[in-house]
C-alpha cells in the first residue's frame, strides 16, 4: 500500500445478499483501487449463505490481488452459538479480525492476536484508545457520530499520548446507527425472528423507513438500523489526510459501487471535480456528523 | 435481590429510600450521565445530603457517569469520577473503557459497575471488562431473552443487574446513534435521547403532529393518546404500511419473571427513570419492594399481585407493559 496517500477500504457488506451476489461482487472488487477489504457477516447470525470457509476463500483471492484482508466480527453477540462462531472467526489463522464488540476484544486479546477496533466499540478519547493499544489494536475506526473537529483533536491527543495506530473514517454509505435483538424486516413481514424466512435477502440495499411525509429517515436492515440518507465525504478526503486520518471506508451497496470507488479514488488523487450536484447513486446524501451537526444534514443543500 | 431505584433529585432519592430501595443511583448536573435533563440531577452539596440520607438508613448509593468522555472534555468526566469517589459513593456506574481504566487506577477501592451503556451482552464481554478493569457488577442490556440471560448468568465472572421496570430501549444500549442522526445529540455524547429542545407539537388539519428537529415522528387522530416523540416509538411508513415500525410506546415490566431471575442468581433489579417525578419513583419502589419481599418469603409460590400489575401499567408509557426481549416472541 502506498503510504503517502489516504488508503481506501471496502467495508463489510451490511446487507444480506445471495451467495452468488457476494462472489460476483468480490470478484469485481479485486480490480478496484481499494487497499483494504473487510469481509464477513456483521449483522445477523441467522444469515448463513456464507460460511467462514467461504469468506476465507474470497479473502485469499483478494489477498492475491494485493488487498489487505480483514474479517469483521458480529456487532451484537447474544448467544452461545454466536460466541462459538466468534471463536472460529478469531482463530481463523489467516486474516486480522475487526472486533466489533467486547466479546471479540476478549477472545483476541487473551489469545494475543492483533485486531482492528470497530466503530461500535465507542472510541471517543485517548484513554480508551490507550487501553485498546495495550491489548493489541492495530487500527481503529472513529465513532460514526464524531465530527471532524473532535476527530482532529482526538488524533492529535492520541499522538501526544503515544497512541499512533492509524484511524479509519466511515466515508461513504448508509451509516450503521443501531442494533436490536428485534428484526425490523421480519416485523414488517409480520414474521417472528426465529422463523423470518430470511426476508431481508429481498432487500439488497435495505428497506426504507419513511416519515408520514415521505422523508427517508432510516433504512431497516434486519436487526440493524442504518441512516436514511447516504453519507458521502468525498469532498473531505484532503482534509482527512491533513488531520492524520489514514483510511477512508466505503460501505458496499448493491448498485453503483464501481463508480463510487472510482470517484473516491479520483478524489484522493486530487482529481475532485467541481462540486457535482448529481449523486453517485440514487440516494439522498448526508454529511452532517462530519460538521458537528445532526447526521442527516447535508451541507451541500444548505444555504448560508 | 437488591432493588436499585432511580434518583433524579433529592426528594426522589429520599422517597425511594423510604419506600424500600436497597440502593439508589444518581448523576451530576452535566453531560457525564445518561439522563441529562434540565432541572434534574445533583450538585455536590445535594449529592452529599442524599448519600448521608441513604447511608443513615443503611442503603447504598451508586453514581452514574455513563456517557462517553468527548475529545474536548476528558477532565469533566474524570472530575466527576473523583468527585463521586470523594463523596463516598458505594459504586461508580461507568461505560467508557478509558474512564473505567482511570477509575481503576485512581480509585481502586471504589467498586466499579459496568453501565448498560457498556453494551456487554455475553460472558466473554463481561470477562473483558472484569479482567481489564476489575468490575464487580454489570447491568445487562435490554436485548437479551431470558434463555440468553440464563446462559450468561451461568458463566459470568461478575454480579449481574437487570432492568426490571421503566422505559424500554429496544436497541443495544451504548450502540445506538439514532438520536444524534436526527438531532446532533445522543446518549453517548450528551446523555440524551430525542432531546426535548428539538421537540415540536403542532395541531394541523391532519391531526396533532409531533416532530423531532423537523422530522415528523407521529401524527395523532382526535382522541388518540399522544406520547413523547422518542424517535424509535413513532409511526413510520415502510413499504406502503404505516405503523410502529420499530416499537410501540410501551414500558418494560418484568415482575412476573422475578422467581426465574432469583433462581438464576441475578444480584439486583433496576428501575429505570431518573427523569421521573418523586411520586412516580415512590409508587414504583413501593410495589417492587412488596414484590421482592413476597418473593423472599415464598419463592415457589410467587405470583404478581394484580394490584401491582395495574399500578405499574398506570405508570407506563401508553399504559401498557411488555416483557420485551426477555420473551422470545417479542423479537
Amino acid at each position: 500500500m502506498p503510504s503517502d496517500k489516504l488508503h481506501l477500504s471496502l467495508g463489510p457488506v451490511l446487507f444480506y445478499w445471495t451467495r452468488d451476489h457476494y462472489v460476483d461482487f468480490y470478484r469485481e472488487a479485486a480490480d478496484w483501487p481499494v487497499d483494504i477489504v473487510t469481509l464477513g457477516e456483521t449483522v445477523c447470525s441467522r444469515r448463513r449463505d456464507m460460511k467462514l470457509d467461504d469468506w476465507l476463500g474470497i479473502g485469499r483471492e483478494l489477498a492475491q490481488s494485493g488487498k489487505q484482508v480483514v474479517l469483521a466480527s458480529q456487532t451484537l453477540i447474544e448467544s452461545e452459538a454466536d460466541l462459538r462462531d466468534l471463536r472460529k472467526l478469531c482463530d481463523n489463522g489467516d486474516f486480522i479480525v475487526e472486533a466489533n464488540d467486547q466479546s471479540a476484544l476478549q477472545r483476541l486479546s487473551s489469545a494475543r492476536l492483533p485486531f482492528i477496533a470497530g466503530a461500535a466499540l465507542n472510541l471517543y478519547n485517548p484513554a480508551t484508545l490507550g487501553v485498546l493499544a495495550r491489548t493489541g489494536m492495530q487500527r481503529w475506526q472513529a465513532p460514526v457520530e464524531m465530527s471532524r473537529d473532535d476527530l482532529t483533536r482526538l488524533i492529535a491527543d492520541c499522538r501526544q499520548a503515544g497512541v499512533n495506530q492509524p484511524c479509519e473514517v466511515f466515508a461513504y454509505g448508509h451509516l450503521p446507527l443501531a442494533w436490536s435483538s428485534r428484526c425490523f424486516t421480519a416485523r414488517r413481514h409480520q414474521k417472528p425472528k426465529d422463523r423470518c424466512q430470511f426476508v431481508c435477502q429481498q432487500y439488497p440495499e435495505g428497506l426504507a423507513l419513511r416519515s408520514q411525509e415521505s422523508k427517508e429517515v432510516f433504512t431497516l436492515n434486519g436487526i440493524q438500523t442504518l441512516s436514511g440518507a447516504c453519507q458521502d465525504l468525498r469532498h473531505e478526503l484532503s482534509a482527512m489526510t491533513e488531520m492524520g486520518v489514514s483510511v477512508a471506508r466505503l460501505s458496499p451497496r448493491a448498485e453503483g459501487m464501481p463508480e463510487v470507488v472510482q470517484a473516491f479514488h479520483q478524489a484522493r488523487s486530487g482529481e475532485l471535480p467541481a462540486p457535482d450536484p448529481l449523486a453517485l447513486v440514487d440516494a439522498e446524501l448526508c454529511d452532517g456528523y462530519w460538521y458537528g451537526r445532526p447526521g442527516m444534514d447535508n451541507s451541500r443543500t444548505q444555504t448560508g | 435481590m437488591e432493588l436499585v431505584c432511580p434518583a433524579g433529585n433529592l426528594p426522589a432519592l429520599k422517597r425511594a429510600v423510604n419506600e424500600g430501595a436497597d440502593a439508589v443511583y444518581f448523576g451530576f448536573q452535566n453531560s457525564t450521565n445518561a439522563r441529562q435533563f434540565a432541572g434534574l440531577n445533583f450538585t455536590d452539596k445535594r449529592a452529599r445530603e442524599g448519600i448521608d440520607y441513604a447511608h443513615s438508613h443503611g442503603k447504598r448509593v451508586f453514581c452514574a457517569i455513563n456517557t462517553y468522555p468527548q475529545p474536548d472534555g476528558w477532565q469533566q468526566w474524570t472530575r466527576a469520577v473523583d468527585q463521586a469517589a470523594e463523596l463516598g459513593v458505594d459504586a461508580l456506574i461507568l461505560a467508557d473503557m478509558g474512564l473505567l481504566d482511570y477509575a481503576t487506577r485512581h480509585h481502586p477501592n471504589v467498586a466499579r459497575h459496568l453501565s448498560v451503556q457498556g453494551s456487554a451482552t455475553s460472558h466473554e464481554a463481561l470477562r473483558f471488562y472484569h479482567e481489564q478493569f476489575g468490575i464487580k457488577r454489570a447491568v445487562l442490556p435490554r436485548v437479551l431473552s431470558i434463555t440468553q440471560v440464563r446462559d450468561l448468568a451461568r458463566q459470568t465472572p461478575v454480579e449481574l443487574e437487570v432492568f426490571a421496570f421503566g422505559s424500554l430501549c429496544i436497541m443495544a444500549e451504548g450502540r445506538c446513534y439514532l438520536s444524534s442522526y436526527l438531532t446532533g445529540e445522543s446518549p453517548n455524547t450528551r446523555g440524551v435521547c430525542s432531546p426535548a429542545a428539538h421537540v415540536r407539537w403542532e395541531e394541523t388539519p391532519q391531526g396533532l403532529e409531533s416532530r423531532l428537529n423537523g422530522v415528523l415522528i407521529d401524527r395523532y387522530a382526535d382522541g388518540e393518546r399522544a406520547g413523547y416523540p422518542t424517535l424509535c416509538k413513532g409511526r413510520f411508513e415502510v413499504d406502503g404500511e404505516t405503523y410502529h415500525a420499530i416499537e410501540e410506546p410501551t414500558s418494560l415490566n418484568t415482575l412476573e419473571l422475578l422467581p426465574e431471575l432469583r433462581e438464576l442468581g441475578i444480584s439486583a433489579v433496576k428501575i429505570e427513570g431518573r427523569q421521573r417525578s418523586p411520586a412516580y419513583v415512590s409508587k414504583v419502589a413501593g410495589i417492587w419492594r412488596q414484590a421482592l419481599d413476597r418473593l423472599e418469603r415464598a419463592p415457589d409460590r410467587f405470583h404478581p399481585d394484580p394490584t401491582w400489575m395495574a399500578g405499574l401499567a398506570e405508570l407506563s408509557e401508553g399504559a401498557t407493559t411488555t416483557l420485551g426481549a426477555y420473551e422470545r416472541r417479542w423479537k
